[in-house]
């Protein structure tokens, strides 16, 4: 059944590409012996060598020989396109909700559509267009939330109505919809020949691609890549490409030192019928219909439909050898709901003649985004896997960031999201990620609501406190593994359970987290934030202080107590992250950094630092528990603890001690909160964990102490515009465009990592400047919430998105914070922003298609901040994470 | 009069007991997945009674269906003891050594039985002390004896079978100073039951029978259709090695008294059994019992009545004949029931309902387009109904259940007939016993993994 299939799909230009590219591999080897299978051999090294010739694979191998690199090797194990890629159903679906994931699809459908031209490879490119059906009203919320993002990227999309559904498309039975999104330019492709085209691109660019040829794994030395074992004899080479598709995690395991590639394969069906009596037009609309949980699109006269279960079949658990793709069975019953589902929507389809159905598996990954970049552990190992079935949508974009990635050291836009190093060792085992992949495939067509969380993979890691904060109401999120409080439900308080909590509008929480807050402000609130990253650095001389100095933008030669705020910036001055750091000694650093930085961070460093064995670095991020005591009597529960003064003469902002806490020695007090508001945070060791909290618990009764949330922390944050990296900051933004100037050192009297772009940027102004918003006329009961990504407008025209989004109890308004960017009327370029640019508008912010008025601001209320101790620091220390 | 399906699944249901052998580290290691049971009374109160529980001083499980005759005093009797006898004869000697010190220093004793029971399953409270006093004569025989060897399982559920019937007669005979007790004893003894004991463990199972209820193996073949082997021989007039014993044990003279009318002296239907002393003691015995005993047992003309040409007892034994198979990979499941089963049912459509019950659940014959010409009105159909019909199956959760569903409700096509499964169930309690018996179910599910690793 397969190999019919492959003829349906990819027609005779398979063959023609195929031979094209075949003739000129042989012709540079000069010799012509066709029909053996392996006509030419494998050369002794390359420069890059990419395993896979899927979209993926072959997309990268286009990019980069586009960018100037040649000497390039692309091993496929069966044939080009033969794998995923061939199956897979060819949809070009721009309606994504994240906003990289968008412009990967949106560059993907520019490509394809003239691909066909230059390579002279019928790609089967048809620009039908798309249409997104919404049985419920938060449905269509969300589908005016794609549509404002869609809007403002010039990306033709409109909101349309039930009967123009019909006028679009006469088939579907719109009787159960509330409406619609029109995406005129989405398109449909043979992906195999998709693949085949950019294959031979790349092939007249002077990639070699070798088929047949099987990798078994990728030797490393010294923490860098040297070459390929193949089944066909080693390739020595300074870049390895892993684009294996669901096979990429054990190709990673493969190796001696393991790369890991989280991500799992799941069956995936759709039915394939013969032509209608009146074959269907090839330029008719796909239909998505996610509240159905199936695609409908036209395929040679008759349709191609499929859709993501709610109880998927993951696969290949125990291994590629389980069985081939090839002898997948087709599942009927499995398929059953989905057919129930297509006839819903398209009832005149009943007589409609099957012809197959197939059975495609697709590989998904731990947080529903696709993976790429380069690995933490072995340099010039590159991935890009794991599309989450929307592999021919982001193959285009995907492969040409990757290849951007490896030629310039990063890509043209902000990838953080989809980075390999968002991932670590603990999401890589093979039962969590069958049981996450299990919830991932649904959540496809799932309605994705602010601030919903993974239900499965969890309590993987957890502080010492997990269960004390749990018996007394603890409602739990999580954060790179490890389990964070939301809020605390108080006894008797009665929540929704989740179905119902899941809102665009004001959550049931919203009271919870309000006494939380009210507590931080007036009393004193203990939040555990244990999950955040905690690394080491000590030296037996001056190296320590030298290397961070050289990394660091602060100026870290401070007196021993002290704690710093400073970003960890790219040579363009971009934060690739953000931390606080304590000098412990003369000698020693102690680095506090945000959860998920636990990878990334410690890579960025260890490739950095010099290779000097009195230089040591350690993570202790799970030997430490932290609390976060907030409000203004914090100072008197740690003073009554320890016996210690610990007002502001003594022990003042930004600074940190090791002292006594109850019969507890050694801990670690700083004056930081990560709120604005005053207290301090407890490094706790983790044997002490339990006996300080209890103390501190006791002690703090008199002064009303209470626990409190992640929830209260981020409305406390956001009010006093603090910034958290991640979801504000990225490897873009530098300190002068966010305000953080004053974090920045420049006359440290050495040069740190960009320093140079801070120095340009401070002659010649910013591009983009980060603002608060505060929502004007915005109903907190009555109208839907921003979450984050809205579209901010600036009279009347597009000036950026917002980055994150909170309501501010004091305010008692919504706050936003975002970056606002200054396009030139007529040309779109982007100019210099400045503080009147910003201050002189009107601003907009669009939540869902409707526009709020919003006040911008540059510097946050200083009325918020209750306390202010050094003058020099704390004011403005506008740092936070989450 | 007419039942709903949901009064018929109530009545059907009222008794069904599942048990899964439990899994440790996500493995199940033993060589049975679990049993379902279930009883449905003709008598009133019912006469059959059931057994299950796992040796926990030895490996292997105990299964076991009884038949009560004349009462279900003698049955439930049996259902409570046959166990703990059986258990105690396989029992090492350092363990009974164990045991006994426990009991002399009143220390906690080893636990040897863990039962599965349903809740309306009972055990007599007050029996029990009396009856633990008998089982501890035993073990202290058994711990005299010290024969030093192995035990053999076959030997085991002899002895076991024997002694309980003995300890049956010989409380009888003694009495009891408690009135209640005394009474219970006698009706235990003049009652009778049959029994039909599986032991399970690893690859090795024992089936001990006395009477006619009946163990049948349900075989997978190799085409995946299903048959049948029995396990035990039925102890009655059919038998004809079992006339042919019966004869062989008294003279010439009575050859033509002892089977009449396909009965044991033109009275008993199974030819081997607990209790029934009728057929076991001198008349002299009998005579002298009833004349002590209280009064309830003398206004009995049951008890009281001698049977016909009673010249040379004992006539009755309740030695049971053991079968021991080896358990093999198609060997899936085994089925022990009373004889209310057998005599509505041939054991060839209990292979073939039980095993499509259990494999169907878990997967019906896929469905494979190839070439023929389908549209998708007509596979949306097909899948409908092949859903409809997974969930109707799932009407039963109990194997036992399902059986005994069709036992009671099938028509002449073999399939289950609601009309007449509702007034099967709904006749009158004095009716009942005209049109059906007492059934009792257990179907013993295994471990193919297991059993192929051995």
């Amino acid at each position: 059944a397969a190999g019919m299939f492959l003829r349906l799909l990819s027609d005779m230009q398979w063959r023609a590409a195929h031979l094209k590219w075949r003739r000129m591999t042989s012709s540079q080897r000069s010799t012509s012996t066709t029909a053996e299978p392996h006509p030419v051999s494998l050369p002794a090294q390359a420069q890059v060598v990419i395993c896979g010739g899927g979209i993926m694979g072959t997309s990268v191998a286009y990019h980069l020989s586009k960018m100037g690199w040649k000497d390039i090797v692309l091993l496929e194990q069966g044939r080009l396109a033969a794998g995923t890629t061939r199956f897979c159903a060819g949809i070009v679906s721009t309606a994504r909700p994240v906003s990289i994931e968008l412009k990967m699809a949106h560059y993907s459908n520019k490509l394809y559509q003239q691909l066909e031209q230059e390579t002279g490879v019928q790609t089967g490119y048809m620009k039908t267009g798309s249409i997104s059906l919404a049985q419920t009203q938060d449905r269509l919320i969300s589908l005016k939330r794609i549509a404002s993002s869609l809007n403002v990227m010039g990306i033709p999309c409109e909101i349309i109505s039930p009967k123009k559904v019909v006028q679009l498309h006469p088939l579907i039975n719109i009787h159960d919809l509330v409406g619609a999104m029109y995406v005129p330019e989405d398109a449909l492709v043979s992906s195999a020949n998709v693949s085949l085209a950019l294959a031979t691109a790349a092939s007249r660019n002077g990639v070699q691609i070798h088929e047949r040829t099987s990798v078994s794994h990728v030797t490393v030395q010294k923490g860098r890549v040297t070459g390929v074992e193949t089944d066909r004899g080693r390739i020595q080479c300074e870049y390895f490409v892993n684009c294996a598709g669901q096979w990429a995690y054990e190709l990673g395991h493969s190796g001696e030192e393991p790369v890991h590639i989280p991500l799992h394969a799941c069956e995936h069906f759709y039915i394939l019928t013969h032509p209608l009596t009146e074959p269907l037009s090839s330029s008719l609309p796909t239909v998505v219909d996610p509240d159905g949980r199936i695609y409908i699109r036209n395929w040679q006269g008759g349709i191609l439909s499929g859709g993501f279960e709610k109880n998927p079949k993951p696969l290949f658990t125990e291994g590629r050898n389980q069985l081939e793709i090839q002898n997948l069975q087709e599942d009927w019953d499995h398929f059953g709901p989905l057919l129930s589902a297509l006839l819903r929507r398209m009832p005149g389809l009943e007589a409609l003649q099957i012809m197959q159905l197939v059975n495609c598996p697709e590989s998904f990954t731990p947080d529903m985004r696709c993976i790429m970049g380069e690995s933490p552990t072995a340099r010039g190992y590159f991935v890009l896997a794991g599309m989450n079935s929307a592999g021919i949508s982001y193959g285009g974009g995907a492969g040409k960031y990757l290849a951007e990635w490896m030629v310039n050291g990063y890509p043209s836009e902000n990838v953080w999201s989809l980075d390999l190093k968002r991932f670590g060792t603990l999401q890589s085992s093979r039962t969590f990620l069958r049981h996450r992949v299990m919830e991932v495939m649904p959540l496809m067509c799932d309605l994705k609501v602010p601030r919903w969380d993974f239900q499965t993979g969890r309590q993987l890691r957890t502080s010492p406190l997990y269960d004390r904060l749990d018996a007394q109401g603890a409602r739990w999120m999580e954060k790179h593994g490890f389990e964070r409080v939301k809020y605390f439900v108080p006894p008797g308080n009665d929540l929704l359970d989740l179905d119902h909590s899941k809102t665009f509008y004001k959550p049931d929480w919203f009271d919870i987290v309000g006494s939380e807050v009210k507590c931080c402000k007036e009393a004193v609130c203990v939040i555990d934030m244990s999950s955040f990253t905690k690394f080491e650095i000590s030296s037996t001389g001056d190296q320590a202080l030298e290397s961070l100095q050289y990394l660091f933008s602060n100026d870290l030669d401070v007196p021993v107590g002290h704690v710093v705020h400073t970003g960890m910036l790219n040579e363009k001055g971009g934060y690739e992250n953000d931390c606080s750091i304590a000098r412990l000694s003369k000698r020693s650093f102690f680095m506090i950094s945000p959860t998920d930085q636990q990878v990334h961070c410690w890579a960025w460093l260890k490739n950095r630092l010099p290779d000097d064995s009195n230089l040591v670095m350690e993570d202790v991020t799970w030997k430490y528990t932290a609390l976060n005591l907030i409000g203004p009597r914090a100072v008197d529960v740690l003073s009554e603890l320890s016996y210690a003064p610990m007002t502001a003469e003594h022990f003042p902002s930004l600074f940190c001690k090791e002292m006594s806490v109850g019969y507890a020695n050694g801990i670690r007090v700083m004056s930081i909160t990560h709120t604005g508001e005053p207290g301090f945070v407890l490094y706790i060791p983790i044997e002490y964990a339990l006996h300080v909290y209890n103390e501190v618990m006791n002690m703090g009764q008199k002064y009303g102490i209470r626990n409190a949330g992640y929830y209260a922390l981020r409305s406390l944050r956001i009010e006093k515009f603090f910034a958290f990296w991640g979801q504000d900051l990225d490897a873009f933004t530098t300190p002068m465009e966010c305000g953080r100037e004053f974090q920045v050192k420049l006359e440290k009297g050495m040069q740190f990592v960009g320093q140079e772009a801070l120095l340009e940027q401070k002659q010649n102004g910013v591009y983009k400047r980060f603002t608060m918003f505060i929502l004007e006329d915005h109903d907190t009961d009555m109208d839907l919430w921003p979450w984050w990504g809205e579209p901010i407008f600036r009279n009347g025209r597009y000036v950026g998105k917002t980055t994150s989004s909170a309501y501010s109890y004091t305010l008692e308004r919504h706050v936003c914070l975002g970056f606002v960017h200054h396009f030139d009327e007529k040309t779109g370029e982007e100019l210099v922003v400045t503080t009147d640019f910003i201050n002189q508008g009107e601003y907009e912010i669009d939540i869902a298609g409707q526009r709020f008025q919003a006040k911008a601001k540059l510097y946050p209320f200083s009325s918020l901040f209750t306390q202010r101790r050094r003058k020099d620091e704390v004011e403005l220390s506008g740092y936070q994470r989450e | 009069f007419y039942l709903t399906p949901p009064q018929v699944n109530s009545i059907l249901k009222a008794n069904e007991y599942s048990f899964k052998v439990p899994e440790f580290d996500g493995k199940n290691v033993s060589s049975v997945l679990g049993f379902d049971s279930n009883q449905l009374p003709a008598n009133a109160p019912i006469e059959d009674r059931r057994s299950a529980a796992t040796c926990l001083q030895t490996r292997g499980m105990l299964l076991g269906v009884f038949d009560g005759h004349a009462g279900c005093a003698c049955a439930q009797a049996v259902s409570e003891r046959l166990f703990y006898y059986i258990a105690v004869s396989l029992l090492p000697h350092e363990t009974l050594l164990e045991i006994e010190n426990a009991v002399e220093s009143g220390r906690a004793l080893l636990p040897i039985l863990q039962w599965h029971k349903h809740p309306n399953d009972y055990f007599s409270k007050e029996a029990s002390k009396l009856y633990f006093n008998s089982l501890r004569t035993y073990w202290q025989e058994l711990i005299d004896l010290n024969s030093g060897e192995t035990t053999d399982v076959r030997e085991a559920l002899i002895n076991a079978f024997k002694r309980l019937d003995n300890d049956i007669s010989l409380e009888a005979q003694v009495g009891d100073p408690n009135s209640f007790l005394n009474y219970l004893v006698l009706r235990v003894a003049f009652s009778g039951a049959t029994a039909c004991v599986a032991h399970v463990d690893g690859v090795d199972l024992h089936i001990a029978n006395t009477g006619d209820s009946r163990a049948m193996l349900g075989v997978q073949e190799e085409d995946g259709s299903w048959s049948a082997v029995n396990l035990s021989y039925d102890h009655n007039a059919q038998n004809e090695h079992e006339v042919e014993r019966v004869k062989m044990e008294h003279p010439k003279s009575e050859e033509k008294s002892l089977v009449k009318q396909d009965r044991l002296l033109g009275l008993l239907m199974p030819f081997r059994a607990f209790g029934d002393v009728k057929f076991k003691w001198s008349i002299e015995l009998q005579k002298r019992v009833i004349e002590t005993g209280p009064d309830q047992l003398n206004d009995n003309e049951y008890t009281k009545f001698i049977p016909p040409n009673y010249h040379t007892p004992p006539y009755l034994t309740a030695e049971p004949e053991v079968i021991h198979h080896k358990l093999r990979p198609q060997d899936k499941f085994l089925v022990l029931a009373t004889d209310g089963l057998w005599e509505t049912m041939h054991r060839q459509d209990v292979a073939r309902i039980v095993g499509e019950y259990l494999t169907g659940v878990h997967h019906q014959q896929p469905i494979a387009v190839g070439g023929y010409k389908v549209t998708l009105g007509q596979m949306h159909g097909l899948l409908t109904e092949r859903r409809a019909r997974i969930s109707s199956v799932f009407e039963d959760q109990n194997a036992a259940t399902h059986l005994i569903r069709h036992a009671v409700g099938n028509n002449e096509f073999g399939t289950v007939d609601h009309e007449r499964l509702s007034k099967m169930l709904s006749l009158p309690e004095e009716l009942a016993r005209m049109y059906r018996d007492d059934i009792t179910i257990i179907v013993v599910q295994f471990n193919s993994h297991v059993i192929g690793a051995y």
